[in-house]
């Protein structure tokens, strides 16, 4: 039970650890200074609830195993992650796209997760509540801007979410892992998620006065991160992220 | 064996790495102390501003170095996630201490949401209510930045949690 309890906290810690690293990947290159400060700090919030996740996982598992273990010392099938968040950061309506989708999708996750039978879950669902309802409103905002902008602006817009959107239904597919913790209440059925998810993009995407992607008719999407099957992007990311841990093992400073 | 009141008020001399002016009582960040007297050991509870806040590191060891200056050697800085820290946690002379320091302190009450464009942030270097946000994220990931309209200044809102 608890290694699966493991695998569940890897999933949700890998989430927010590769989203926070794209994100860092923005600092000193944001469009403007407030959008490069605001892109930093959210990257920040989402490595720091990675941190307190890895850091519970630590605790379960003990032999001598630590927050920067996972991170750090695992290999790319290892990593359990969405599709979605490995994609790489493209232009600026590129990272917005994913940032919605993403953000509402943790928005609603968070809230239905604070009622975890889990207290340590709640716990951190609770804090990263505070955070992501800031980070939402950004990533909200921005959409409107871009798309109800210039012909310009409007046109990327509308490709960011076309190009990300197959990549986020992959978020609300339970895995075997995520419908064994559902089953104990110990997560929140995400299935259940999408249709509010859907609905409050579908608002966003209106204010914006762009068109809603038009869904698949068979409801097929892109997946295998949550089984460690991914893009050829999450190595390259890794290379960079583990680059110093794996030259110089267990070195501090 | 040193009483809690003894511990509190060393606290108090701990400031914020990012805010300087204020202390980490000023801050509300301190849950609790115990004090264990058989095995002589102080337990600090401190619950983290922000998720990925790099300050809590540095303050769990300032914490530690403060106590051993004033002599109590065996102490534990323990984090607390639950309940998430707010900035209503924040004493009243904290928030007069961060307005003449020149953040505007927090304006409302976590729970009572505000929309950003209704929110009236007074100016701390003129007072003047004549204000504008800039950014909703800021230097620190507590802070927001704003413009006075007035006298024309820029400076940070410590931002409503
Ligand atoms: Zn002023």
């Amino acid at each position: 039970m608890n290694n699966s309890l493991v695998e569940y906290i890897m999933h949700l810690a890998d989430n927010s650890l590769i989203h926070g690293h794209r994100l860092s990947e923005w600092c000193g290159h944001g469009p403007i200074l407030e959008v490069d400060i605001a892109l930093s700090n959210i990257a920040l919030d989402n490595i720091g609830a990675a941190r307190s996740l890895y850091e519970y996982a630590a605790e379960i598992e003990g032999n001598g195993k630590t927050e920067d273990t996972y991170p750090y010392f695992r290999d790319v099938r290892q990593f359990k992650n969405s599709l979605l968040l490995e994609l790489p950061n493209g232009n600026f309506a590129d990272t917005i796209a994913k940032c919605l989708l993403f953000d509402t999708y943790q928005f609603y996750f968070y809230t239905a997760l604070k009622n975890s039978s889990d207290n340590r879950l709640a716990a951190i669902a609770e804090k990263s509540l505070k955070e992501v309802t800031y980070h939402l409103r950004f990533s909200s905002e921005w959409v409107v801007r871009l798309g109800d902008g210039t012909d310009e602006s409007k046109q990327k817009m509308q490709n960011a979410i076309a190009e990300h959107w197959e990549y986020a239904g992959e978020l609300f597919a339970p895995s075997n892992i995520e419908l064994e913790m559902i089953e104990q209440g110990i997560a929140p059925n995400i299935d259940a998620l999408k249709d509010v998810w859907q609905q409050k993009i579908a608002e966003t995407i209106e204010e914006a006065t762009l068109s809603f992607p038009l869904s698949n008719e068979k409801g097929w999407f892109q997946s295998g991160g949550k089984k460690g099957i991914h893009t050829e992007y999450l190595g390259f990311i890794l290379a960079d992220l583990q680059y110093m841990q794996k030259t110089y093992p267990n070195s501090e400073w | 064996m040193v009483s809690k009141e003894k511990i509190y008020s060393y606290l108090e001399n701990v400031s914020d790495p990012e805010v300087p002016v204020l202390s980490i009582l000023d801050l509300g960040i301190v849950r609790d102390v115990n004090i264990n007297e058989e095995n002589e050991t102080v337990e600090i509870l401190i619950t983290p501003t922000y998720s990925g806040c790099p300050a809590m590191q540095m303050i769990a060891m300032n914490v530690k170095m403060e106590m051993l200056t004033q002599g109590v050697k065996n102490v534990i800085v323990t984090e607390i996630l639950s309940p998430a820290w707010t900035t209503d946690w924040m004493t009243e002379s904290g928030k007069r201490k961060l307005n003449e320091y020149g953040i505007a302190p927090p304006q409302n009450k976590s729970n009572e949401y505000i929309p950003i464009e209704d929110l009236i942030v007074p100016c701390p270097i003129c007072q003047s209510k004549n204000t504008s946000v800039i950014s909703e994220f800021g230097s620190t990931a507590c802070k927001s930045l704003y413009r006075c309209n007035d006298c024309l200044e820029p400076f940070d809102y410590f931002k409503c949690h």
